[in-house]
């Protein structure tokens, strides 16, 4: 025998102990899973949609297109409708989403008058440049979302959010 | 009648000295209104503890007509608001009593902090305090997303958003709250409500009940 003797009482506290620790997380690990199941859930991205704004009419100037999709809220199925503000660079479409980087209020082009050429936030001032680029000294922290977009037959089609590749 | 049911009970499970050592205790002059009026400014925590009661009550008969779902929560609220009789009061009394409870934790914090009484040896009751404070403040925010209207949908996404501001977790923690990573809808709506009714209050009345035993053992704090 070893100079540690474990003493009966030891003994009947540690098992007592692990085997109520076993219940304990028996108990608990599938609440905990059943919590957090939204965080490890596995999103595929999304299609692109179109829309019925024709691509000729697309100027260098953000315009707001809107598109609609059916969208998967766990049992809840629901037609939805987005926007972006879609403009040309070049020949390139540009699309960007609305949703402000600071809060997540609609950001709307030229909503500051006094900002012509400028993104702007009305609920706490925030602006971007036209690429999304988010002006320093106002509350966004960062640039503006990006949307894949592609042309379909001549009109827009609107994909994935990602972040931002232009600035 | 009523004595003779208490004296029946008494004699079998002997619960004077139970009741006497919840309730049966001396209020100190320098605490009482009555003695000193400004000594009012010591109500706030009981008022505050008392509209607690009203919340909890008036909650428990709101979830007898509220659904915690997109399609129907408004509309139930709308109903238990103007169809059922006293609907307007027993909603209202959980509206007003939501602000009411904020203002009152905050001049009970007011009270304590400028009355010094967080020293030794009651720093611990008031780091139970704060935490009561966050609990309560959490109970204002997820209750205001649960009827479901344009205000509280809006409200809550900008909330969740200063959630997921918190530095490298503030993602999780918004999915945690949304029950989504970019929709507010549905499953939002069924946490909120699980948050606001099961595991918020559960965390309240512990709380609440590690407030009140440190009270009774440490005493209220003398006077100025």
């Amino acid at each position: 025998m070893s100079n540690n003797r474990v003493s009966r009482r030891q003994f009947l506290g540690y098992t007592l102990t692990g085997v109520g620790g076993f219940m304990a997380a028996g108990m608990l690990m599938p609440m905990v899973r059943f919590a957090v199941d939204p965080i490890l859930q596995q999103h595929e991205g999304g299609d692109f949609v179109l829309t019925d704004q024709a691509v000729a009419d697309i100027t260098e100037e953000p315009v707001r297109v809107d598109f609609s999709f059916e969208q998967t809220d766990a049992w809840y199925v629901s037609e939805v409708t987005n926007s972006a503000w879609v403009y040309k660079e070049g020949d390139k479409l540009i699309a960007l989403s609305p949703v402000c980087k600071h809060l997540g209020c609609t950001v709307n082009w030229a909503g500051d008058p006094e900002q012509p050429t400028q993104f702007f936030c009305p609920c706490h001032a925030g602006r971007y440049e036209k690429n999304g680029q988010n002006i320093p000294g106002t509350p966004p922290l960062g640039p503006l979302d990006e949307y894949e977009v592609q042309e379909q037959d001549g009109f827009v089609a609107i994909g994935a959010v990602r972040d931002n590749t232009l600035v | 009648m009523l004595n003779k049911l208490y004296d029946w009970v008494d004699e079998r499970l002997d619960i004077t000295p139970i009741w006497r050592d919840i309730a049966d205790h001396e209020v100190p002059e320098h605490v009482n209104p009555a003695h000193h009026f400004s000594a009012f400014v010591y109500c706030f925590g009981g008022l505050t503890f008392f509209i607690t009661v009203i919340q909890i009550l008036s909650g428990m008969f709101l979830t007898m007509y509220y659904v915690p779902d997109i399609e129907n929560a408004w509309q139930s609220v709308y109903y238990l608001q103007n169809e059922v009789a006293f609907g307007e009061i027993v909603r209202g009394m959980h509206h007003w009593g939501a602000s009411l409870v904020v203002v009152m934790i905050f001049l009970h914090t007011l009270r304590v902090f400028f009355t010094g009484s967080y020293k030794k040896p009651r720093e611990l009751n008031w780091v139970v305090g704060v935490l009561l404070f966050g609990v309560i403040l959490g109970l204002s925010f997820t209750g205001y997303l649960l009827p479901w209207d344009m205000k509280a949908l809006f409200a809550t996404k900008v909330g969740i958003e200063i959630a997921a501001s918190v530095p490298v977790i503030g993602e999780t923690i918004k999915i945690l709250l949304a029950g989504d990573s970019t929709i507010l809808g549905a499953q939002t709506l069924t946490r909120f409500f699980a948050i606001h009714v099961f595991f918020l209050p559960a965390a309240l009345l512990g709380l609440l009940a590690a407030h009140f035993i440190m009270i009774r053992r440490q005493g209220i704090s003398g006077p100025l």
